[in-house]
């Protein structure tokens, strides 16, 4: 099942102009604040209605502005999870949960209230009231009870960005599950590159009301032309690597990419497991020649595939690792000195920290 | 020195029975006027705010003869409502409750608008989200959400039903057993020599039934506002 989505709108001096195609998994609407974001899923759940437009969910016709549809929000059956949980204070945990069961079709194809309840890890939780849970715990039950509706499609917007780090930690791993065992299209709202390389199957960037780009997270991720997009140093390719052999006396652990092999700080998973990886541009050095006594664990050949000029005299620069991609950004004078060209045969240099922590999670 | 007479035990009984039914008679209308008036956008929603409000400002006799001359047995409203159902209001109890119900309406609308508009749309946008329609977001999110404001409505009717007068007297006069109320009743003790005991037996009696109301309503909110919280 996808989502397709056409929208015009205009509010004051600022016009929404959007069209795209989120297939099935976490497709992460990314931008700045104010890019118009939240109003695209807004006006996909029918909280906003666009000027113009045209929303289809899997065949299904929930707005055209040009054939005067516009299916109202309740019989949309979209599940949305709000920035700010929006739990119904007077109702426990169990009836909120259970809140959008009462609307649904007879007969919907509803998750299992156990089931969800044991995804998220809220039984605990059960009886309790809104107001006496943590917001980590409020917003993992509000993603319960939008998969309780029986949605045919889940909409996220900013659910992580009213949390301190501590509890963005301990709901992302839920979000990971989610993408991994949930069926319906995920669409993901977020200004934060590293909760996208981490959920996103797909991106589309969003600038100033437009779609910039659309594309599978690691190609988006790892395009120079695209870093400027993704926020500079924080933008940086999304890798799968596999488990190779772990040296608890190092603390360390052997992973096999594409381009040849990582070590990072030691992980649990068995041997052949998939893991994914994120290395930031900031975090890629270049070097021409393979460097001799330097403390980097991490150094790969790869060549150069493109140049981009960034903002501040930096450079945004592809590198082919094999059939990877990875992204570096370096002074612009770095560039000129080193003499760097598509086609230059160099080593990309990871600072150690460059490989991501395990909890950058499983793809 | 507590020992009502029959007839203050009537006038009593009156003022309650009147009360109640202006109350719960006027409370449906009160939420839906409330609900218009706090949510809806249309043209003339100002307009409908001042004649709600206006029983309030206007002097109670003047609505009490608004009433008179509208609902009374040659007003228009009166002679249809005789005609078809047989139902007289003027000089009867029921127009009593009428009275009551109109003087108290405004307070009571206030408080429950107040109460709406406290409540978060946002809720009832999520509500939305998860399939709920208009009428059904209102039955199980908005209504329950105010319903601490939809009491202090309730009891401010009430309250200004069991202390109202002038409208009352105006439209219904004061025939024992009929519709003299508690107010009518101490106000027919002061006008006759000796009537001071009676008067002020009544008037101790008004102060513990409103005492009795509003600490009612003060708990019942506590115990509401604590159920919302968690």
């Amino acid at each position: 099942m996808s989502i397709e989505v056409d929208l015009r709108h205009r509010m004051g001096a600022f016009t929404l102009d959007a069209r795209f195609t989120a297939p099935s998994g976490i497709t992460a609407l990314f931008g700045r604040s104010g890019a118009g974001k939240s109003t695209i899923v807004q006006a996909i759940a029918g909280l906003v209605r666009p000027q113009a437009g045209r929303i289809v969910l899997g065949g299904r016709v929930l707005l055209d502005t040009a054939a005067g549809i516009d299916i109202p929000r309740h019989r949309r059956r979209l599940g949305y999870v709000f920035q700010e949980g929006r739990l119904f204070p007077h109702l426990s945990v169990r009836q909120n949960l259970v809140f959008g069961r009462w609307f649904a079709p007879r007969g919907s194809a509803g998750d299992d209230v156990a089931r969800v309840v044991d995804l998220l890890g809220i039984a605990p939780l059960l009886a309790r009231r809104p107001g006496h849970l943590s917001g980590g715990e409020k917003q993992r039950v509000a993603i319960g009870r939008a998969l309780l509706s029986a949605p045919d499609a889940l909409l996220m917007d900013e659910p992580l960005a009213a949390l301190d780090d501590a509890r963005r930690a301990e709901i992302l791993p839920y979000l990971e599950r989610l993408r991994d065992e949930v069926r319906v299209p995920i669409l993901y709202v977020s200004h934060s590159v590293a909760e996208i390389a981490r959920l996103a199957t797909t991106v589309v960037a969003i600038a100033d009301g437009r779609v910039e780009r659309v594309g599978g997270a690691s190609d988006v991720l790892s395009d120079p032309s695209a870093a400027r997009l993704m926020g500079g140093g924080d933008a940086g390719a999304v890798l799968t690597a596999r488990v190779v052999a772990h040296d608890p006396a190092d603390a360390l652990t052997e992973l096999a990419g594409g381009g040849g092999r990582l070590f990072v700080p030691l992980l649990s998973d068995p041997p052949g497991a998939e893991v994914r990886v994120r290395l930031r541009a900031d975090d890629v050095m270049i070097a021409l020649d393979r460097p001799l006594g330097i403390s980097a664990l991490n150094v790969l050949p790869a060549t150069i595939t493109q140049l981009v000029e960034g903002r501040g005299g930096r450079v945004a620069i592809g590198l082919a690792c094999g059939p990877d991609r990875i992204l570096a950004r370096i002074t612009r004078r770095s560039a000129m000195a080193l003499g760097l060209a598509p086609g230059t045969a160099c080593f990309a240099v990871l600072k150690s920290v460059a490989i991501a922590r395990h909890d950058l999670g499983h793809g | 020195m507590m020992d009502l007479s029959a007839a203050e035990w009537t006038a009593v009984r009156l003022s309650l029975v009147v009360s109640v039914w202006a109350t719960v008679v006027s409370l449906p209308v009160g939420i839906l006027t409330a609900l218009v008036l706090a949510r809806g956008r249309f043209w003339g929603r100002a307009l409908l705010s001042g004649i709600v409000h206006l029983p309030l400002i206007l002097p109670p006799v003047v609505t009490g003869y608004l009433l008179l001359i509208t609902f009374g047995r040659r007003g228009p409203v009166g002679q249809a409502l005789e005609s078809a159902f047989g139902l007289v209001l003027s000089f009867d109890r029921k127009g009593a409750v009428l009275a009551c119900a109109i003087m108290g309406f405004p307070l009571m609308v206030r408080a429950i608008r107040l109460a709406i508009e406290a409540v978060d749309p946002r809720l009832e946008e999520a509500a939305g989200t998860l399939g709920a329609g208009r009428v059904a977001t209102f039955l199980v999110i908005t209504l329950p959400l105010c319903l601490p404001g939809i009491l202090a409505g309730a009891i401010l009717g009430f309250a200004k039903a069991m202390g109202e007068f002038g409208a009352t007297i105006t439209f219904v006069s004061n025939i024992p057993g009929q519709t003299q109320t508690l107010p009518s009743a101490i106000y027919t003790f002061t006008q006759v020599p000796g009537g001071e005991t009676g008067a002020l037996r009544l008037t101790l009696l008004a102060i513990a039934i409103a005492m009795a109301a509003i600490l009612g309503s003060e708990v019942l909110a506590r115990r509401m506002a604590r159920r919302a919280a968690g």
